[in-house]
């Protein structure tokens, strides 16, 4: 298929200077259009946008202009006066701009070109960093956090004087998260320091390329005209297929267990297999199972996020040689490093997500006129509708990337006193400069000097840390960083990605004499909850291996080999995507029409007939409830396929409501496609006798009282609050000369939270708490999308017994953790024994 | 975390058996209140340890602006406290306040609510290694270590003699794991020789007492953990914690 591109009428296509023309003629080669194009429009001096599929030359092209621009300049003679970079390029991946360096440098290299290339990333020597700032490369290959610190510093403005252009790769993955909106403050920043340079911003299809277009160039009171767009379109359609099975596919579960052997059969058949997952416990498991039953002992490995650095170096190193037959992987490979001879790509769950399954499909075969190869491993049976859902839609080339979204007020914080590091600054103009930046563009004055506030002092209604103030007003009324330590503090704290507290894990053995010996591998790092579960002697999987938990010493977590067959399993934090709005319709339509339904394997379409049979299959904008009892419960089922968040929100929410309504509501389990409640009275019956009212139950209203009331108690606000106090600088992650001892010394943001919800309610980051959650982990503009759409249209059916499309969810159930409220009655549980023991 | 609801509800009861557990501590009777206070009923004495008085301010100091308004939750819960058993003696046992210079700095209407607190009784301040030089114009005395009735009150726990020893410093908490489900809270740690308090300041954290830092403390065999929860107390034994 060839390329198709949009040819804007008018834009001369740039011409290349000869050692350009040159190379290319060498390589037997001929510059893309696109790249063309793009230079040519640069040139003239527009910001620029390019959207293409990997392997359409993306990083070649965004550099072309700056190159093109170095070739002109020539080399800065010896003695001359400071020149500061040239170019700035940020990608959100450290590991990219390593590989970045190698791929430019080749053409650098084989041009002849007079320029410097370099990079700069938190694992950057300190001497090379000093030396950066005193003798600058041309071209600087770093990351947003690199950026904020760069900005934040008194050399600022030397540095950044002579900035012509900013190349922005990955931008579509960038923009929708914290980092893109700090990133968005720093150019915002730069555009100060260098007001004539040029963003170039390089991405994957998006759903929205104007919200990009926007982002790169000022917002606020004077907008610039949106980036110019280069859209390429096409490359070989991507050969996808569903993992055909014999075994029987699962109810419920995420770890596709049953099919491993076919996978493993296509490791076998292919050269090298590219195996996707979306949670770490995926991966541990996928990987764990893989090798009991690799009698072949064919390469393969691990990757994923909370393995140590070096081990995944060490499996990147091997994947970039071709040494590895298949990599187990999450997100963390997600982006455009270039990984060698991938000929298959398998995603084990359903991905999603088709944006997601696009990206990741796009990693195999590098090469943009050969079709990718994939194959889809469906984990249960909504899952299968699911995947049949997103190949649906990478045909059709759907895209459901989610919106760029309003800047988040802790990351404001954290670049007010960068700002403040930098030099004293004026409050209007920073406010200004703040608002250029599109997701800070409706940023509102007094929001501002809250957060001014908020920095200075802690913005609290009862003013007694004043003279503990971390900026300061001077005279002129600019306001400037107390003291050097308070700028040493912001940059060791800076960054907008917060772990959970972790404890890395370190493999030791047992000596003769049965105590534990010192040294050992640092395997990974494991979240502190999990490990605070544990009693020594308990197995758990972690970096591929079976491991018996020994302690936690200093701030290590202690395990040794084991070799049990039943091992405890980390739950991670993060890695769950829930699925995305464009999705579930698909899977919506495709359950409502007969047609669509002929694609699926024989047992999901089996599955389907009989619920025809016993209950219904609901319209597309229809919302089915079902109710039936089993054993002492009655259970309600809301099938609203809007993803597991917002089943969560619309849980708490209905068991307030049915507790009203005197259903006695025991609980309720949620997963991505529905919602079960149970309780102790006939919910079913109380519909059909009008008790219960369905469309008042399901009204918009709950989004009001019934929210603020359970937003007060909800122990999922606090993890979100954790960020915020952390990015905002509440928190220090890290404190200049404090060691952590093993006896508690940080303070629980836990704490803090309740502290500010009891006597601060209006405080300003419980203000960001609560935004980031009503977009993040609540859901709730997509709750609320789904209230209205099913207005009008709720059909129920009260059931004797369960139906064939409730089954996944009922298996759920029992899996949950306990919420607040249920904990004293653990804690009961264990006192009557104590109490039955002594013979009461 | 519960202990804030205790210092925002309006009403505590003051009925001093609600929800207690009385044990015995080298023969000495000691009620362990589900606010974190000891009772001494044979002495009259109360005792409360680990408050970390304007722990918001310690770390504001060094650049962290947490709320300002721990001090008076905490005092709050101690004024109930002290409501309920109407006490002859306070004993607070270290780490009173978060840094040295916590009593220095005190904000007014939080010191005379401690003077109001204190009034009618004797006030002991037990020096903690994070105040170890004693309170600064606040009522009441300081001292490393007090030895009354039986007892020795000391902030850390002695590695060389348990008996009859009443120590805070190590946050005492447990965890009960009751079918995959697991909850952790505060508590008073004795095995009838020693008696380790829960810290009593709302932003306070806890030390599990599976720690190797508790390790030695307590005979294991006789071990109790008398957990705060919302309204009572719950003892399990240190074997049964986890099931």
């Amino acid at each position: 298929m060839d390329l198709v591109e949009t040819k804007p009428s008018g834009i001369q296509a740039a011409t290349l200077p000869t050692p350009f023309l040159k190379w290319f003629a060498e390589k037997g080669w001929q510059p893309r259009a696109h790249q063309l194009e793009l230079l040519g429009r640069a040139q003239s001096g527009e910001n620029m946008l390019l959207i293409a599929p990997t392997g359409a030359g993306k990083t070649l092209a965004g550099f072309l202009p700056s190159l093109t621009d170095l070739v002109h300049r020539g080399k800065i003679p010896p003695g001359s006066a400071f020149t500061g970079i040239h170019t700035l390029y940020i990608s959100p991946l450290k590991a990219l701009t390593v590989d970045i360096e190698r791929n430019l440098m080749k053409p650098v290299t084989e041009m002849g070109l007079e320029v410097t290339v370099e990079n700069r990333t938190g694992d950057t020597p300190q001497s090379k960093r000093q030396r950066q700032k005193l003798n600058p490369p041309d071209i600087l290959l770093t990351t947003p956090e690199q950026v904020a610190l760069l900005l934040a510093n008194k050399e600022a403005t030397r540095f950044f004087k002579d900035l012509k252009y900013v190349v922005l790769d990955e931008l579509h993955s960038l923009v929708t998260s914290k980092r893109g909106h700090l990133l968005s403050l720093g150019l915002a920043r730069l555009r100060k320091h260098a007001p004539e340079m040029q963003t170039i911003g390089l991405s994957a299809t998006v759903a929205d390329p104007m919200d990009l277009q926007r982002w790169l160039v000022p917002q606020g009171e004077n907008p610039s005209p949106p980036a110019g767009l280069v859209h390429v379109t096409g490359g070989a359609a991507p050969d996808i297929t569903i993992l055909g099975t014999d075994s029987r596919i699962p109810w419920s579960g995420h770890v596709s267990t049953y099919a491993i052997p076919e996978v493993y059969e296509e490791i076998r058949r292919h050269k090298t297999t590219l195996i996707f997952v979306n949670t770490r416990f995926q991966a541990e498991l996928l990987f764990q199972t893989l090798w009991t039953l690799n009698e072949d002992n064919l390469p393969i490995a691990l990757h994923h996020g909370s393995l140590d650095a070096s081990q995944r170096r060490k499996v990147e190193a091997a994947m970039a040689d071709n040494k590895l037959r298949a990599v187990v992987a999450t997100s963390t490979l997600d982006m455009g490093i270039d990984w060698g001879d991938i000929d298959l790509v398998v995603h084990v769950g359903a991905p999603k997500g088709a944006s997601r399954l696009a990206q990741r499909i796009g990693r195999a075969n590098h090469r943009m006129d050969e079709p990718s190869k994939a194959i889809l491993v469906p984990a249960n049976r909504f899952e299968v509708m699911e995947c049949q859902a997103a190949l649906d839609a990478n045909y059709l080339g759907a895209q459901d990337t989610p919106p760029v979204g309003e800047g988040a007020l802790d990351v404001l914080a954290q670049h007010v006193l960068g700002m403040a590091c930098a030099e004293p600054f004026d409050p209007l103009e920073l406010y200004h400069e703040i608002t250029s930046a599109s997701p800070y563009a409706d940023l509102s004055w007094e929001m501002f000097e809250r957060i001014v506030d908020f920095v200075a002092t802690g913005g609290y209604a009862l003013r007694t840390y004043e003279r503990y103030a971390k900026i300061r007003r001077q005279e002129d009324g600019r306001w400037r960083v107390s003291n050097p330590q308070i700028a040493q503090q912001y940059r060791m704290n800076l960054g907008t990605i917060v772990e959970a507290a972790e404890l890395n894990v370190r493999l030791v053995r047992r000596n003769a004499k049965g105590t534990l010996g010192r040294g050992g591998m640092t395997l990974g790092k494991v979240e502190e909850y999990f490990l605070e579960q544990l009693v020594q002697g308990d197995t758990f999987l972690f970096a591929g291996k079976v491991l018996r938990f020994e302690g936690i010493r200093e701030n290590v977590c202690l395990v040794s080999n084991a070799h049990s067959l039943d091992p405890k399993i980390p739950a991670y934090a993060g890695g769950k995507f829930p699925l995305t709005t464009y999705l579930a319709d698909q899977v919506r339509a495709m359950l409502a029409d007969p047609d669509r339904r002929t694609t699926l394997p024989d047992q999901v379409r089996d599955w389907l007939s009989i619920q025809l049979e016993r209950s219904m299959l609901p319209k597309q904008d229809e919302l089915l409830i079902e109710t039936f009892p089993r054993g002492k419960r009655f259970f309600m089922i809301a099938y609203c396929f809007e993803g597991r968040l917002a089943h969560q929100t619309l849980g708490m929410l209905l068991t307030r409501r049915l507790e009203r309504a005197g259903a006695r509501p025991l609980g309720f389990v949620a997963t991505d496609y529905s919602l079960a409640i149970w309780g102790l009275n006939d919910i079913g019956a109380m519909i059909d006798a009008g008790r219960i009212s369905l469309s008042d139950l399901f009204d918009e209203d709950m989004l009001g009282d019934d929210l603020e009331a359970w937003l007060d108690e909800s122990y999922m606000l606090k993890r979100t609050f954790r960020n915020c106090a952390v990015i905002s600088g509440l928190i220090e992650r890290r404190h200049p000369g404090r060691e952590k001892t093993g006896r508690q010394v940080t303070v629980s943001t836990d704490l803090i939270y309740d502290v500010l919800r009891s006597h601060e309610p209006d405080h300003v980051l419980l203000e960001a708490t609560r935004r980031d959650a009503a977009s993040g982990l609540l859901d709730i503009g997509r709750l609320g999308d789904m209230l209205a759409r099913i207005k009008g249209h709720i059909t129920h059916r009260d059931l004797d017994r369960v139906s064939p499309l409730a089954v996944p969810i009922m298996l759920e159930i029992g899996k949950e953790q306990v919420p607040g409220e249920a904990q004293d009655a653990v804690l009961a549980e264990a006192a009557e024994e104590l109490i039955a023991e002594a013979g009461l | 975390m519960h202990r804030l609801g205790l210092a925002a509800r309006t009403m505590i009861s003051t009925n001093p058996t609600a929800g207690t557990e009385e044990i015995l501590v080298h023969g000495v009777a000691a009620v362990c209140d589900p606010l974190g206070g000891l009772y001494l009923p044979e002495t009259g004495m109360l005792v409360v340890s680990d408050l970390h008085l304007e722990k918001g301010a310690a770390f504001a100091r060094r650049g962290m602006m947490l709320p300002p308004y721990d001090t008076i939750a905490t005092l709050n819960i101690l004024a109930a406290v002290i409501a309920r058993y109407d006490p002859k003696v306070v004993v607070s046992l270290g780490d009173n306040f978060h840094d040295r210079r916590g009593s220095e700095f005190l904000p007014e209407n939080l010191r005379s609510m401690i003077t109001d607190m204190a009034r009618g009784r004797d006030w002991i301040w037990i020096n903690g290694n994070h105040d170890p030089d004693g309170t600064t114009d606040l009522p009441g005395i300081s001292s490393d270590e007090l030895i009354y009735g039986g007892l020795t009150f000391r902030h850390e726990p002695s590695l060389i003699s348990s008996k009859g020893e009443i120590a805070g410093h190590l946050h005492p908490a447990a965890t009960v794991r009751r079918r995959e489900k697991s909850v952790r809270r505060p508590c008073f740690a004795s095995d009838g020789h020693r008696l380790l308090m829960p810290a009593f300041g709302v932003l306070t954290g806890g030390l599990d007492l599976r720690h190797r830092a508790m390790q030695g403390l307590f005979r294991q065999e006789t071990l109790v953990a008398h957990l705060l929860g919302r309204d009572r107390i719950y003892s399990v034994r240190y074997g049964s914690l986890m099931g």
